[in-house]
C-alpha cells in the first residue's frame, strides 16, 4: 500500500509530479464546473463569449481606427484590432477570474486536500474556451473585409500556448496574494486596463518607434504580434517571440514558486 | 493487526490574529509608514501572540479501528482532523499512513446551487477523491440511497435542504478509502436519515475493515460506532483507549469545568457578539440555590452581555440537558414557549422555570445556546451543572429506579394490577 508522510514545511522546490497527475481529473472537473456556472446564470449563455470581444472591437475601431487613425499594418482596422483583442481578452479574463479563485473556493480549501494550484489553473481553462468560441468570428471578419487567411494561421498555437503559460504565472501570483491582501482584486481591473495600453493590442509594435524595446520587454507584445501575424498572414518576428517566451517562462516559474511558498498558509488564512 | 496510521510528536502552532485573519494591503502600507515614528517613540514591535492548538500528540491506529475523538470546544479536535486530511501543515512532528485517505469535514463540499443533482454528484465525488469511472459505476446506488431519483436533473437550488444533505451524504457514504476522517457530519439531516447513515457506516467498517477517525459531541454516536476513543484537552491526548472510559473521563472533565466561572471560559463557539456571563439556580423567591430537587420547581438563570447598546431582536435562548452518560435528554427553548420574535435588552438575565424537575438524584449537564436571527452567538458545552437531590417526584418519595440515578428522565406513570 502507498505510504504517505505528513511533515512540516515541505520544500517549495519539490514538485510532486505524481500527485499532480493523480489529480488530473479534478482539474478537468473543476474547469468544467467553472464553465457551467459562468454560463448557467446568464440568459444568452455562451453568446457572451462572442459579444464581448465583438463589441470591444467595434468601439475600438471607432475610437482608435476612425478618430485616432492608429496604423494597422495595411490591414482593415476591425480585423487588425480583433486579432489583438481576442488574445488580450483571453489573458485578461484568465487573470481576473483566477485572482479571486482562491477566495471564491475557500470552502474547498478549508475542507479538502488537493494540490491548491489546481484552482487558479483550472479557472484559466474557462477563458481558453471563451477564446476558442470567439475565434470563429475571425473567419467572418476576414471574409467580409477580404483578408485571406493562409496556412500560417497554425502559428496561433505557439502564441496561444505562450499566453496560457503567462496567464498561469500571473494568476498564481495574484491568486496567492489575494488570499492575504484582499484589496488586490479591487486594484486588478485598473492594472489590466493600464497593461492593455502598454501592449500592442490596438496598435502594432512598430508604432512605438525608438522606444519599442520597452514595449518588447512586455511578454504579451511578442505573443500578440505573433498571433496577429498568424491570422493576417504577415511575416513572423521570431526573435521577438523568443524574447517574449523567455520573459513568460520567468514569470511562470516565479509565479509557481511564489504560490508554492505561501500555499501551506492558505487554509489558516482564508 | 498492522498499524495503518502513526502520529508522532505532532504539534500545530497558530498565530492569534489581532482583528481579522486577512489583511488589506492598505493596512500594511500604514504599518510601514508608521514604523519610523514608532521606533522614535521607542515602541517595540508587538510580539505576535501564538498558541499551540495541538502539542505532543502520539497515536498509533491499527487497521479496522474506528477511533472516536472527543473533547471540549477548542481542545484541538478540528486541528487534528485538518492535519490528518492535509488541509493544513503541522508545525512539528509527523504522521505516517498507509493507503488512501478521504476526509469528510463537511457534507456536500463544493456543491453548487446552479448545477443539477447529477452534475453535483460528479463534482462532489471527484472533490472527495473518486474517479469519474467510479462515480458512474455507483451512480444508481448513490441516487437510491439518497432517494432523490426524480429530481436528479434539476438544479440543487430547487431542492429542499433535507434533499441536498441526503444527496451529499450518500455521495460520501459511497467513498472507498482505506482511512476515513469524519467530522460531525451526522449532525445534519433528519433523524431517520441519520440512523440510515450510521447504519451504513457501521456496515462499511465491519465488512471492509476500514479505519475511521470520527469526531463528535454526540456520545451516543461515539458509543455506537467507535471501537476506541481518544480524549483531547488543551491540545494534548489525555485519555486513549476504551470507549466507555474515555467518555466518562470526558464527561468528568466537562463536569469539572462547568463549575468554573462562565464568563472566563474560552471553550465556546459562536460569533461572540453576545456571551453568557453567568448561570445559577434560584427558587421561586429569587434566592440562589446550590442544588435542585427532584420533582420541585427550579429556575435556571442565565446572565448575558452583548457588545451592542441596542436591544437584541429575534433572539432564541436554549438549554439542552444531558445525563451522566452523555445522552442528550431534552431541550428547553424560548422558541417553543414564545410566539413571535423575542426581543431582549442588550444585556441582562433570562430565567427558565421547570415546574416539576423530571430528574432523579445525580448530576446533569446543561449546554447553553444564545442565537440572534438564527445565528449562534454563543454556545457553551457543559455551561452549567445541575446537581439534583432526591425529592418527591413520585408520591412514594422514591427517586429513579435502581441503576438509573443520574440517567434519563422521570415520567409520570402508574401501574394497574389485578
Amino acid at each position: 500500500m502507498k505510504v504517505t508522510v505528513i511533515k512540516p514545511k515541505r520544500s517549495i522546490f519539490h514538485i510532486n509530479w505524481q500527485e499532480l497527475w493523480e489529480y488530473r481529473e479534478l482539474f478537468v472537473v473543476l474547469a468544467l464546473k467553472e464553465f457551467q456556472i459562468r454560463y448557467k446564470q446568464t440568459v444568452i449563455g455562451v453568446l457572451w463569449a462572442l459579444i464581448r470581444p465583438l463589441l470591444t472591437m467595434v468601439v475600438f475601431t471607432f475610437l482608435f481606427g476612425q478618430i485616432a487613425k492608429l496604423p494597422s499594418q495595411g490591414v482593415p482596422y476591425p480585423v487588425f484590432s480583433y486579432a489583438g483583442i481576442l488574445l488580450w481578452s483571453f489573458f485578461s479574463t484568465a487573470i481576473t477570474q483566477a485572482s479571486s479563485s482562491m477566495t471564491n473556493n475557500s470552502k474547498l480549501i478549508t475542507k479538502i486536500y488537493f494540490p491548491r494550484i489546481i484552482i487558479p489553473a483550472s479557472t484559466t481553462i474557462v477563458s481558453l474556451i471563451d477564446y476558442l468560441i470567439a475565434f470563429g468570428i475571425i473567419f467572418g471578419l476576414a471574409k467580409y473585409f477580404d483578408v485571406p487567411i493562409t496556412s500560417s494561421v497554425i502559428y496561433i498555437i505557439p502564441a496561444l500556448f505562450g499566453t496560457w503559460l503567462l496567464s498561469l504565472g500571473v494568476s498564481f501570483i495574484f491568486a496567492a496574494s489575494n488570499v492575504k491582501y484582499r484589496d488586490i482584486q479591487y486594484a486588478l481591473p485598473f492594472i489590466i486596463q493600464m497593461l492593455m495600453y502598454a501592449t500592442p493590442v490596438i496598435y502594432p509594435v512598430t508604432f512605438a518607434g525608438k522606444y519599442d524595446w520597452i514595449l518588447k520587454l512586455n511578454p504579451m507584445s511578442g505573443l500578440i504580434e505573433m498571433h496577429r501575424a498568424a491570422i493576417l498572414g504577415l511575416p513572423i518576428d521570431w526573435p521577438l517571440y523568443a524574447l517574449s517566451m523567455g520573459v513568460t517562462l520567468v514569470v511562470f516559474l516565479g509565479g509557481y514558486f511564489y504560490f508554492k511558498s505561501v500555499e501551506r498558509y492558505f487554509a489558516d488564512l482564508i | 493487526m498492522e498499524t495503518i496510521v502513526k502520529i508522532e510528536n505532532l504539534g500545530k502552532e497558530y498565530v492569534i490574529a489581532e482583528k481579522s485573519r486577512y489583511l488589506a494591503l492598505r493596512d500594511t502600507f500604514v504599518k510601514v509608514l508608521k514604523l519610523p515614528v514608532n521606533l522614535l517613540k521607542g515602541k517595540k514591535f508587538r510580539k505576535k501572540e501564538k498558541f499551540w492548538a495541538l502539542r505532543d500528540v502520539n497515536l498509533e491506529v491499527k487497521k479496522g479501528e474506528v477511533i472516536g475523538i472527543i473533547g471540549r470546544n477548542g481542545a484541538g479536535k478540528s486541528t487534528l482532523l485538518k492535519i490528518l486530511s492535509r488541509i493544513t501543515d503541522p508545525t512539528e512532528g509527523k504522521i505516517t499512513y498507509q493507503g488512501s485517505v478521504a476526509s469528510l469535514l463537511e457534507v456536500g463540499t463544493g456543491f453548487h446551487p446552479e448545477l443539477t443533482g447529477r452534475e453535483n454528484v460528479f463534482l462532489n465525488g471527484s472533490i472527495l477523491g473518486m474517479s469519474q469511472k467510479e462515480i458512474s459505476k455507483k451512480f444508481n446506488q448513490i441516487l437510491e440511497f439518497a432517494g432523490v431519483e426524480d429530481f436528479i436533473d434539476m438544479p440543487v437550488k430547487r431542492y429542499s435542504s433535507g434533499m441536498q444533505v441526503r444527496l451529499a451524504f450518500s455521495v460520501a457514504a459511497h467513498l472507498e478509502a482505506d482511512i476515513m476522517i469524519i467530522d460531525e457530519v451526522l449532525a445534519v439531516g433528519d433523524a431517520e436519515f441519520q440512523r440510515k447513515c450510521l447504519g451504513k457506516m457501521d456496515e462499511v467498517t465491519r465488512t471492509s475493515g476500514r479505519t475511521i477517525f470520527f469526531v463528535s459531541h454526540d456520545m451516543g454516536a461515539i458509543r455506537r460506532i467507535c471501537t476506541r476513543a481518544v480524549v483531547l484537552s488543551n491540545g494534548k491526548v489525555v485519555k486513549d483507549g476504551n470507549v466507555e472510559e474515555a467518555i466518562s473521563y470526558y464527561l468528568d472533565d466537562v463536569r469539572s469545568i462547568s463549575q468554573k466561572n462562565l464568563k472566563n471560559r474560552e471553550d465556546r463557539r459562536g460569533k461572540g457578539n453576545v456571551r453568557f456571563t453567568g448561570l445559577h439556580l434560584e427558587n421561586d423567591e429569587c434566592k440562589s440555590m446550590a442544588n435542585a430537587i427532584s420533582g420541585e420547581p427550579v429556575n435556571i438563570v442565565l446572565e448575558y452581555e452583548s457588545q451592542k447598546n441596542y436591544s437584541l431582536k429575534n433572539c432564541r435562548v436554549s438549554i439542552v440537558f444531558s445525563d451522566k452518560i452523555g445522552q442528550e435528554l431534552f431541550k428547553c427553548c424560548t422558541s417553543v414557549t414564545h410566539d413571535g420574535n423575542l426581543e431582549l435588552p442588550s444585556s441582562g438575565k433570562v430565567k427558565c422555570r421547570i415546574d416539576r424537575l423530571p430528574f432523579g438524584r445525580g448530576d446533569y449537564l446543561m449546554k447553553i445556546f444564545f442565537e440572534v436571527n438564527g445565528v449562534v452567538e454563543d454556545e457553551v458545552d457543559g455551561g452549567g451543572l445541575l446537581e439534583v437531590l432526591s425529592g418527591k417526584f413520585y408520591e412514594t418519595g422514591k427517586g429513579s429506579p435502581q441503576g438509573w440515578d443520574g440517567k434519563g428522565v422521570l415520567v409520570d406513570h402508574s401501574w394497574k394490577t389485578n
